[in-house]
């Protein structure tokens, strides 16, 4: 860059907002990779059971499945809202 | 037993047919018996770059349905000794290659040559899984943009679960980062991912840097891989990138803008 590219109007870095951009996305899909392709409508029908019984929002299950050696260990997460929220 | 190395990335156009070509020549001029193989079924380019698409009578599907013999395929390349391509073909499409029928002709191959070179293509469908498959080793061209980055992970993904030697629980594929299309002139000034950026995000080994260079073109052009254009500096890389995998140590070039003297600061050039 010469000394009179400062008089122009100053460009953003848009190098580094696709580097924010990559880091975020590509940690994400790193982390589902390995799940099974039925595991997002394993997560749904799950939700629809419990929110027979308790109001609860789509983000409060989750699931997942870790591999390890010699088995599968599905995890399931289900955060219920508090006392007197229920339905 | 022969190394085979797949030329891969995911995303398409960002230089594996150019990058086959070149580290196929590069690896034939230093002695290796190589033959490399077009796994583009339907859309071959790789006998265009390599100056052969007139000499193309059988295909890597002739031979993989035994209507052709290797020997009847195999087409000796022009521009240097030790090479041999072998051409996909044009007229079937990508399902026509099974994967006993490709490990049965790599296997053959495997006995007459030192490297087997395996240009992908694009996707990650049936085609391109059965170009990695049998790999040793990996080489993932990239461009610095985000698509590309972010497809070469996906190809990472595949080459980690997908790949014969993942199945086996055999030592991993190793992989090697070739970043194509690179301009320290616009990295400089922000207006593209630099090779520390992409190194980081993808976690893997780089192979080399190839610039933006017009002498891609000018090559394609007229067929001559551009690894033959030593005046060039994309030419240079390639060779280059070729040392390292031989295992030799090569400090990497055309990474940085060449520093300016105090007048080109002041007034621009």
């Amino acid at each position: 860059m010469s000394f009179f590219d400062y008089f122009k109007s100053k460009k953003k870095n848009t190098a580094l907002i696709a580097r924010e951009r990559l880091q975020i996305i590509v940690a994400h899909e790193r982390s589902k990779k390995d799940q099974p392709d039925y595991l997002p409508q394993l997560q749904k029908e799950i939700l629809d059971v419990i929110r027979k019984y308790v109001a609860i929002d789509e983000d409060m299950v989750q699931v997942q499945l870790d591999k390890n050696e010699s088995c599968s260990v599905l995890e399931l997460n289900v955060t219920l809202p508090e006392r007197g929220e229920q339905a | 037993m022969a190394t085979i190395i797949v030329v891969t990335s995911g995303k398409g156009g960002v230089g594996k047919t150019t990058s086959s070509a070149s580290i196929a020549v590069g690896l034939a001029q230093r002695g290796n018996k190589t033959v490399v193989i077009d796994f583009d079924v339907g859309l071959r380019n790789l006998d265009l770059i390599m100056n052969c698409e007139r000499r193309v009578v059988y295909d890597f599907v002739n031979v993989i349905n035994g209507e052709a013999t290797l020997n009847q395929a195999l087409i000796k390349d022009k521009h240097v000794d030790n090479l041999h391509i072998l051409p996909a073909s044009q007229t079937r499409d990508k399902d026509a290659l099974s994967k006993e029928g490709v490990e049965r002709v790599l296997n053959e191959l495997g006995e007459r040559f030192d490297y087997i070179i395996c240009d992908s293509p694009a996707g990650i469908e049936h085609g391109a899984q059965m170009a990695l498959y049998f790999a040793d080793q990996a080489v993932i061209v990239t461009n610095p943009e985000v698509s590309s980055v972010r497809d070469s992970d996906r190809i990472l993904g595949i080459l980690q679960s997908k790949s014969r030697r993942a199945e086996l629980g055999l030592e991993p594929i190793k992989e090697h980062l070739l970043l194509t299309r690179y301009n320290p002139e616009r990295v400089e000034i922000g207006e593209m991912l630099g090779v520390k950026d992409v190194e980081e995000i993808l976690a893997i080994k780089l192979l080399g840097v190839i610039p933006e260079s017009k002498a891609v073109l000018t090559a394609s052009n007229q067929g001559t891989p551009v690894i033959l254009d030593q005046t060039s500096d994309a030419g240079q890389a390639y060779s280059d990138a070729v040392d390292r995998l031989l295992g030799e140590n090569r400090e990497h070039r055309f990474i940085d803008l060449p520093k300016k003297g105090f007048f080109k600061r002041m007034f621009g050039g």
